[in-house]
């Protein structure tokens, strides 16, 4: 079976293993996992690996995750990887700006496993 | 101090720039619905929520003060936009260690680094869900980084604010306070 490569963005090192535990909850699987703490981190490492699937964080320190996405899409870094936002920010501004910067998904915290499943494998899918 | 650095960095999260902005911004007032945005039943539904997705388990209100050991850990995430202040969660070192044990799975002999993260984690959901609860404040409203303060026997005093908040909770054998202080509302 094909490896689900997955880029997680997120400052808190907890949140990651959360995020990482979700997916294979969602049956993800073989899955390899490269984790950033920040969009910098993150827009190296989509410079030297390639993904099939990028989570992000928004509220991040250095770069948040809003401008990471706008700078994968400007760099043209991971063309047609689907990315799914994972915040605790919920308003219809917050999901309106990460659509516009380029994100396919919006997953607010705190979330379920099956929330997860739901939103991800549907992106898979389709891309 | 530190309450001034995160609510600062919650008002530049919140600060979307240009005339537009500008102008829904001052559309919009909580000053009205400060009933709705004070209301205890929201904390209480937010906690509840994040302890039951993120940690699998039923958190109960305790009606007294929770009896927190002098060795503790507070997590802060500061508000800033039409409403400013902060969210403050805190607990025992054993009841902290316990919770980031929930949430990763792993297994904890004091309060180390993962641990802080966690807790800071958990006050992020709180906050978030908590302004969630009312959409003019989703909206308009930002959230800080969290910043985790551990040690012995110390007090967070914020001035005269405009309401507070302030919750006890326990699950297992293990007690928590949440604090909402909002001290500037537009």
């Amino acid at each position: 079976m094909t490896e689900i490569r997955t880029l997680i963005v997120d400052d808190s090192s907890v949140m990651r293993k959360i995020v990482e535990r979700s997916l294979r909850q969602a049956g993800l699987d073989p899955l390899v996992v490269y984790e950033a703490g920040s969009g910098t981190e993150g827009l190296e490492v989509l410079k030297s690996k390639h993904v099939d699937l990028i989570l992000s964080d928004i509220n991040m320190p250095s770069m948040d995750g809003l401008e990471f996405l706008r700078q994968i899409r400007a760099q043209n870094l991971a063309p047609g990887v689907p990315v799914v936002m994972i915040t605790t920010e919920s308003s219809e501004e917050h999901v309106k700006q990460a659509i516009q910067a380029g994100a396919q998904g919006y997953i607010r915290k705190p979330f379920t496993a099956e929330q997860v499943k739901e939103r991800v494998l549907s992106l898979l899918h389709a891309a | 101090m530190l309450l001034n650095g995160v609510r600062k960095a919650a008002i530049a999260t919140a600060g979307g720039s240009g005339a537009e902005e500008m102008e829904r911004t001052m559309a919009v007032s909580l000053r009205e619905s400060v009933q709705l945005v004070s209301d205890p039943r929201n904390l209480d539904a937010s906690v509840e929520e994040v302890f039951q997705l993120m940690l699998g388990i039923a958190c109960r209100r305790d009606p007294g003060p929770a009896v927190i050991e002098p060795e503790s850990v507070t997590a802060v995430v500061g508000f800033g936009g039409l409403l400013s202040g902060a969210c403050l969660f805190k607990s025992s070192s054993s009841a902290a260690i316990k919770i980031a044990a929930h949430m990763t799975g792993m297994e904890f002999d004091e309060v180390d680094d993962t641990v802080k993260d966690g807790i800071g984690e958990i006050c992020n959901m709180l906050a978030g869900a908590w302004k969630g609860k009312v959409p003019d404040l989703a909206a308009n409203c930002g959230l800080s980084i969290p910043a985790v303060i551990t040690g012995r026997d110390y007090n967070l005093h914020v001035q005269a604010p405009e309401f507070k908040l302030n919750h006890c909770y326990r699950f297992e054998d293990a007690a928590f306070e949440v604090t909402i202080i909002c001290d500037g509302l537009q």
